[in-house]
C-alpha cells in the first residue's frame, strides 16, 4: 500500500533524472512524456485504491505516525493526484512542439517532473512540515521554469514570484513553529485531535490566520494575488499551462485541508474571513480580466477570480458547499491549463498573445475556434459544460446558507466572466487580422499540430464529459466532501484504530456545537 | 578569479583538506552531527576556494563531470535508496542493513542504505552549489 502512495511521487522524481541526463538530445522529451503517462498510470491505480478501501495511509520508512512522514490519500487528495496526472500528461505532450531545443538543453523537462513530484507530494502528504517542503520544491522549480529563458520580463516577473512566496513562505514556517509549539505535534490527523484541546484557543486563531495568509499568497487571493499577472503572462506557454492549472490549486487545497482538518476551532471567525476574502478575490480577478487586452493576461486574473469560488465553497462550510468547492476546483485545473494552451496555438499561428495584433482566426482555424469556446463557456459557466454544474453547485451552496450577497456576487462576477471571454473571442476570433495574415492551422507540420492539439482536444472531451454527465461527478465530489468534514475516517486511517481517545474527544466536541 | 600566488598555493592544500573533511562529515553524520548536506557544502567549499584561485574553467576540467549532472545523478542515488526497500517488502524508505564482518564478536561494519541517500544528498548539494557559483564566476 505504501508504493501505491509513494510512486506519484517517485516516479516524476526518476523521469526529472533521466531527462536532465538526455537532455541534450530529443531522448528528453520523450522520457518526459513516458514519465508522464506512467505518472498518470500511478495516479489511476491510487484511485481505484481509495475508492476501494476508503482513504489510505503509509508511514514512510516505517516510522510510526505522528512521528514519521505520513502519506494519505483521501478522495480530494487522490482526485487532485488524478487531475496532476491528466494535466501533466497533456503539457508533456504539448512541450513537444512547444519548447525549443535551447530550453530543453537548460534542463526544461527536468524541472517540469520536478514541478509534478512537488506537487503530488503536496498533496499526499499528512504532516504539515513536509507540506512545507514540497512547496519549496514547488517553488524552486517553478522559478526555475519561469526565468528559463532568460528574457527580461521573465526575470521581472520571477523575481516578484519568488519575493513574495518567500514570504508566504516564511509565514507558513512560522506557523507551523508555533503550531508545533503548542501541541507537539505536526502530523495533519494528529493535530484534528490535538488542537481541540490547546491552552490558548486565541493564539490558534491568530496561527490560523498565518496558515491562511501563507497558503492565500499561494493560491493567489485578494489582496495577496499580485505577483500572479505579473508572472504568469511571460513564460514559454507550456509553463504558462502547468503553472495556471495547478500552481494556485495546491494553495486552495491546502487551504481547504487545514481548514477542514486543522483549523475548524473558530469557524465563525477564520471561515468569515475566507467568505470576504473569497468575494473580494472573485470581483477584483474579473475587473482585472475586463482591463486587459491580452490573451494570456486576461487568462491570469480569470484564475484569480475562479480561485475566489473555490475559497467561497470552503468559506461556508456546508457540506454542499465544500461539494462546490471541490468540484470547482477539478474542473478548474482542466479548463485553464487548456485555455492556455489554445492561447499558445493562437500565438503560434497569429503571431502574438496580444488581442490588438491578432485575429482572423476564426475564418482560417474554424477548429481552434471550436476547441476554444468548449473551455471558455465552460469557465464562464454555461450550461451544460462543467463551470455550469460548479457555479451551480456553489450559487445554490451560498442562498441555502441564506448569504445572498454572495450568491449575487457569483452570478454578477459569472457575467463580467462571459464578457472577457468575447472579447478574446471577438478580437482573436471574430475580428479580420490587422496585418492581413491568414492563420491556418495547416502552417503547422504534422508533428507538430499533432503535439499541440492533440492535448486540447483531449482537455476538451474531459470538460464535456464532466458537463454531459455531472452525476458520477457531483457524487464523487459529495464522497469526499464528506470526508472532509468528518475527518475521523482520515484520522482512524493514519493514527489506527487506536485512535479512538481522539475521536471520542472530537464526538464530544462537535455534540456540544449541535446541542 | 583572484591572481595571487599565496592563495593559489594555499589551494592546492585546503582544497584537498576540505574535500577530506566533507567525506569525514557525511560519515559522521548517522549520529552525530554531519551528514550529507553538510558534507556536500563543505565538499562545495573545496571547489569554490578552486574556482577563486584559479577560475572558473580549470574548476570544470578538474570537476570532469558538469556539476548539473553530478546533482541529478545525487537525486537519482537518494531516490534509489528510497526505492531499494521494496525489495524487502518494507515501505519507501525504510532503511537496509548490511554488516560486514563478524557480527557476533562485534567486530563488524555496519552499512545502511541511510548511508547511500546520504551520498545522494551530499552530491544534490555538491552539485548544485557548484551549478551556481561556477555560473556566477563566469558571469562576473
Amino acid at each position: 500500500m505504501s508504493w501505491v502512495l509513494a510512486s506519484p511521487i517517485i516516479i516524476p522524481f526518476a523521469t526529472a533524472v533521466l531527462a536532465f541526463l538526455f537532455r541534450a538530445g530529443p531522448e528528453g522529451r520523450w522520457i518526459s512524456v513516458i514519465g508522464s503517462a506512467g505518472l498518470l498510470i500511478a495516479s489511476g491505480v491510487l484511485m481505484a485504491e481509495v475508492l476501494d478501501k476508503g482513504v489510505v495511509a503509509a508511514q514512510m520508512g516505517e516510522w510510526a505516525a505522528p512521528f514519521g512522514i505520513t502519506l494519505v490519500a483521501d478522495l480530494l487528495s487522490a482526485v487532485m493526484v488524478v487531475i496532476t496526472g491528466i494535466t501533466g500528461l497533456a503539457v508533456a505532450v504539448y512541450a513537444l512542439a512547444d519548447i525549443d531545443t535551447r530550453k530543453e538543453q537548460l534542463g526544461y523537462h527536468a524541472l517540469f517532473q520536478v514541478l509534478l513530484a512537488g506537487v503530488c507530494g503536496a498533496f499526499l502528504t499528512g504532516d504539515i512540515f513536509n507540506l512545507y517542503v514540497w512547496f519549496e520544491v514547488m517553488l524552486i522549480a517553478s522559478f526555475g521554469l519561469l526565468i528559463l529563458g532568460g528574457r527580461k520580463v521573465q526575470l521581472d516577473g520571477g523575481i516578484k514570484y519568488v519575493t513574495l512566496n518567500l514570504i508566504s513562505t516564511i509565514m507558513f514556517l512560522s506557523g507551523v513553529g508555533l503550531l508545533y509549539g503548542m501541541t507537539g505535534t505536526l502530523n495533519m490527523a494528529d493535530l484534528h485531535g490535538a488542537v481541540q484541546t490547546v491552552d490558548n484557543p486565541g493564539l490558534l486563531v491568530v496561527v490560523a490566520i498565518m496558515f491562511m495568509i501563507a497558503f492565500g499568497v499561494k493560491a493567489a487571493v485578494f489582496p495577496l494575488f499580485f505577483w500572479l499577472p505579473a508572472a504568469y503572462h511571460t513564460p514559454a506557454i507550456s509553463v504558462s499551462a502547468i503553472f495556471a492549472g495547478l500552481l494556485t490549486k495546491v494553495g486552495v487545497y491546502a487551504l481547504i485541508r487545514t481548514f477542514t482538518l486543522i483549523f475548524t476551532t473558530d469557524i465563525a471567525y477564520t471561515h468569515t474571513i475566507l467568505l470576504w476574502v473569497a468575494a473580494f478575490t472573485m470581483v477584483t480577478g474579473v475587473l482585472g480580466a475586463a482591463a486587459m487586452n491580452d490573451f494570456r493576461r486576461i487568462l491570469s486574473f480569470h484564475i484569480i477570480s475562479q480561485i475566489g469560488y473555490m475559497i467561497l465553497g470552503l468559506a461556508l462550510f456546508t457540506p454542499l458547499a465544500i461539494v462546490g468547492a471541490v468540484f470547482y476546483l477539478v474542473h478548474h485545473i482542466i479548463v485553464k491549463a487548456n485555455l492556455f494552451l489554445v492561447a499558445g496555438v493562437a500565438r503560434r499561428i497569429a503571431g502574438s498573445t496580444e488581442l490588438d495584433r491578432i485575429g482572423g482566426l476564426y475564418t482560417y482555424a474554424p477548429f481552434l475556434g471550436l476547441l476554444f469556446l468548449i473551455p471558455a463557456f465552460s469557465l464562464a459557466g454555461f450550461p451544460p459544460l462543467s463551470g455550469f454544474w460548479a457555479k451551480y453547485v456553489l450559487v445554490k451552496a451560498s442562498l441555502d446558507a441564506e448569504v445572498y450577497w454572495v450568491a449575487a456576487v457569483a452570478l454578477v462576477v459569472g457575467l463580467l466572466t462571459i464578457y472577457s471571454m468575447t472579447k478574446i473571442w471577438g478580437n482573436a476570433f471574430w475580428k479580420p487580422h490587422p496585418a492581413g495574415a491568414t492563420p491556418r492551422l495547416s502552417d503547422m507540420t504534422g508533428l507538430e499540430r499533432s503535439a499541440l492539439l492533440t492535448p486540447i482536444a483531449a482537455l476538451a472531451i474531459l470538460t464535456c464529459i464532466i458537463g454531459f454527465f455531472p452525476q458520477p461527478f457531483v457524487d464523487f465530489a459529495t464522497r469526499s466532501a464528506e470526508q472532509l468534514l468528518d475527518p475521523t475516517a482520515y484520522v482512524t486511517a493514519v493514527l489506527g484504530p487506536d485512535a479512538m481517545p481522539v475521536v471520542e474527544a472530537d464526538g464530544l466536541a462537535e455534540g456540544e456545537v449541535t446541542e | 578569479m583572484i591572481d595571487s600566488i599565496i592563495l593559489k598555493a594555499a589551494t592546492r592544500l585546503l582544497t584537498a583538506l576540505l574535500l577530506l573533511f566533507s567525506v569525514y562529515m557525511l560519515l559522521r553524520g548517522h549520529n552525530l552531527p554531519g551528514g550529507g548536506f553538510i558534507g556536500g557544502l563543505i565538499g562545495a567549499t573545496g571547489f569554490v576556494l578552486y574556482a577563486i584561485a584559479v577560475g572558473a574553467d580549470a574548476t570544470r576540467a578538474a570537476l570532469y563531470f558538469p556539476p548539473q549532472n553530478v546533482a541529478m545523478v545525487g537525486l537519482g542515488t537518494a531516490l534509489a535508496s528510497g526505492v531499494y526497500a521494496v525489495f524487502f517488502n518494507d515501505a519507501f524508505f525504510t532503511g537496509q542493513w548490511w554488516f560486514i564482518g563478524d557480527r557476533e564478536s562485534g567486530d563488524y561494519i555496519p552499512i545502511s542504505s541511510v548511508l547511500v541517500f546520504d551520498i545522494g544528498v551530499y552530491l544534490v548539494v555538491f552539485g548544485s552549489i557548484l551549478t551556481l557559483v561556477l555560473a556566477l564566476e563566469e558571469e562576473v
